[in-house]
């Protein structure tokens, strides 16, 4: 064997580096140590980005980069060209105007929300190369394996000269973004809500920001967890109880995540009455990783949550956040703290259950929130909504998921995630939920994508709630049965009407079925009177006034 | 607007004494429901007006099950109807059903 260590290396080992400092340098006559005024901010991004660059621009669930995604779409195409976007958030109208432009030609990101509709018109007219619609921590882990930005342009409340960022309660992405970029030589550019002498906490270290703009406005948040209790509808609130009686106390649930609808709001609205009612405090419900939803202060105030980890904050929520450090993680400051890599992997590998709802179910469980001409993308839930195979700790409710789905079969113990979709049997405009085929897989053969969007694979799903009943499919020992049951608690859309009656009513006596009578639950008990506020108002009275609620949810 | 007719033959009578009552509003995606003490023992019609076209076997379903549920012998039933969803509908038929038996 011949050792070969002394033959010198002719290739350069420092590429990134050197093509950093040509961009530091080109970059240079903008800047006055990291800082750069607004009015320069598109000339500072068409002097730092090359053609094809990886660029983040955040993007995240919550905040936005939005003067910086202002400033990028007015580069100058034939400079600024075919960019890759690896973003979470296709949030903003900016996100799309760069491929109408020319700017950027592939996409690979997690959610586009309120822009699910004109994503889809322009993947359809083939203006954007589609990498893959990830889910978190999927589309994090890649920024440090093969989709590490070259380029990130962040977002934070404030700034010193040395380039230390604030983000206070909306860290969110920004650390897992700028640790990929800055230690693999990329470009971290930040705009700011404003210049300080000290910042009140480091949320991200100067060392890693090269530079700073302090945009002309405040940087957008979306609202995204404010749910008035106005609009919870008697049906939400039955199948609120049906998810405490028939899961939440059945197990006895701790730790959670909740999805961001109404019917995980109308459960948050329930645990300081109907469930204190059955003496579940403490029992079910104590610990989550959750944004700030604004819902779950009564059951904060009363004593019911012990803890809370954020992937990202609220609007209006600061103040009340702030006056609770021993319900949420604050900084040395005061303020709270979230990020959503951490919450993330809190969710898939510390809880016990997921539950949320969705647009369309199938009859395998497979659901989906792509309707037609819609790709909202996923975000957190298809992390937390599935069975975590790397997990080795075991819990109570863990333990008995997996033991429904073992079926006493001899073999190795082993825990099962609880898995649950909340639904209301028909969503608005009398759309069904249920489903023979999800839109999504239409969507991906007119797309030609690789994989039909899924929300949550079916196979993860341990339980279906609807006003009908709630459906356990950890049970089921067949497809068949399967999608009997799925059938049993699809009410009256065609698929529900489609059930063999005699097969569902062997599913309820076997308890795989449990209409609400079975619960001890009668369907004209689920009434307003049983939610902790009902009303947004209530819900500022609830937290002593701390809570100020966005203005598009004040109505008095 | 649509108007649907339904009438079937009960096991019994609706229970309860209350001539009438009234329960929900018309608004988008809720119904108001009459129910009215007017018909023989074993009759009970059902009278639906609503916007929403196309739902003829839905509503058929949801009433069907209602009626085999509530044996609502005797009542008229008319339901005003402003694009409520089946569970909705429902759930105010058994409303009406509760009222009936406890007004007076």
């Amino acid at each position: 064997m011949t050792l070969r260590s002394n033959v010198p290396s002719r290739r350069a080992w420092d590429t990134g580096q050197h093509s950093r400092e040509q961009r530091l340098a080109a970059a240079s006559r903008y800047a006055r140590g990291k800082l750069v005024a607004h009015h320069d901010a598109t000339a500072l991004l068409e002097a730092v980005l090359r053609p094809g660059d990886r660029v983040c621009l955040e993007g995240d669930n919550q905040k936005q980069a939005d003067f910086l995604a202002r400033s990028l779409a007015q580069a100058d195409p034939a400079v600024v060209r075919d960019l890759h976007i690896v973003q979470s958030g296709i949030v903003l109208a900016e996100h799309l105007d760069l491929f109408e432009a020319g700017i950027a030609r592939k996409l690979d990101f997690s959610y586009s929300g309120p822009q699910g509709g004109p994503l889809a018109r322009a993947l359809a007219e083939r203006k954007i190369e589609l990498g893959a619609i990830h889910t978190y921590l999927e589309l994090f882990s890649r920024y440090f394996v093969d989709l590490t930005p070259h380029v990130a342009l962040t977002v934070a409340r404030c700034a010193d000269r040395d380039g230390n960022l604030y983000m206070g309660p909306n860290t969110e992405d920004s650390p897992v973004v700028i640790e990929a970029t800055a230690f693999k030589q990329g470009i971290v550019i930040a705009q700011v809500n404003e210049l300080v002498d000290k910042v009140p906490r480091v949320d991200v270290p100067g060392d890693r920001v090269d530079f700073v703009v302090v945009a002309p406005e405040a940087f957008y948040v979306e609202p995204l967890f404010t749910r008035d209790p106005a609009q919870v509808t008697e049906t939400q609130i039955l199948t609120a109880m049906l998810a405490i009686r028939g899961i939440y106390e059945e197990y006895g649930v701790r730790r959670l995540n909740h999805g961001i609808g109404f019917n995980t709001a109308a459960i948050e609205l329930l645990l300081p009455t109907y469930a204190e009612r059955r003496g579940l405090k403490g029992r079910i419900a104590t610990h989550f990783a959750l944004n700030p939803h604004p819902t779950l202060i009564p059951a904060i105030e009363t004593g019911w949550v012990q803890q809370i980890h954020s992937f990202g904050s609220e609007v209006g929520m600061d103040a009340y956040m702030r006056a609770r450090p021993d319900i949420y993680f604050t900084g040395r400051d005061g303020s709270m703290a979230s990020n959503r890599l951490y919450c993330q992997a809190a969710g898939l590998y510390a809880t016990d259950l997921f539950i949320g709802s969705t647009l369309q179910i199938d009859l395998q469980g497979n659901s989906s929130t792509v309707t037609r001409g819609r790709i909202a993308g996923f975000g957190g839930a298809p992390n937390m909504g599935s069975d975590p195979h790397g997990r080795r700790h075991a819990s109570d409710p863990w333990l008995k998921a997996g033991r429904e789905a073992a079926d006493g079969q001899a073999g190795l113990a082993r825990g099962r995630k609880l898995v649950v979709q909340i639904v209301e049997t028909f969503g608005d405009k009398l759309v069904p939920t249920f489903v023979e085929q999800l839109d999504s897989v239409q969507l991906a053969e007119t797309l030609r994508l690789d994989l039909p969007p899924v929300m949550i694979y079916g196979d993860d799903v341990t339980h279906i709630v609807t006003e009908e009943g709630i459906a356990n499919l950890l049970l089921c020992r067949t497809a068949d049965e399967r999608e009997q049951a799925i059938r049993g608690v699809a009410g009256y859309t065609p698929v529900g009407r489609g059930r063999d009656r005699r097969a569902v009513e062997d599913l309820r006596a076997r308890g795989v079925i449990r209409r609400p009578e079975d619960l001890g639950i009668d369907p004209l008990d689920a009434h307003k009177s049983l939610l902790a506020a009902r009303s947004i108002k209530e819900l500022m009275h609830w937290s002593g006034n701390l809570y100020d609620p966005p203005r598009k949810f004040r109505n008095w | 607007m649509v108007t649907i007719t339904l009438r079937y033959t009960t096991r019994g009578p609706a229970s309860g004494h209350a001539p009438s009552a009234i329960v929900g509003v018309v608004a988008s995606g809720n119904l108001e429901v009459l129910l009215e003490r007017a018909l023989p023992d074993t009759v009970c019609a059902v009278e639906i007006a609503t916007p929403v076209r196309g739902y003829d076997e839905v509503w058929q379903a949801v009433v069907a099950d209602f009626v085999e549920r509530t044996s609502p012998g005797g009542l008229h039933i008319s339901i005003n109807d402003g694009g409520a969803r089946p569970d909705t509908v429902a759930l105010r038929l058994m409303q009406g059903i509760r009222m009936m038996e406890a007004g007076r």
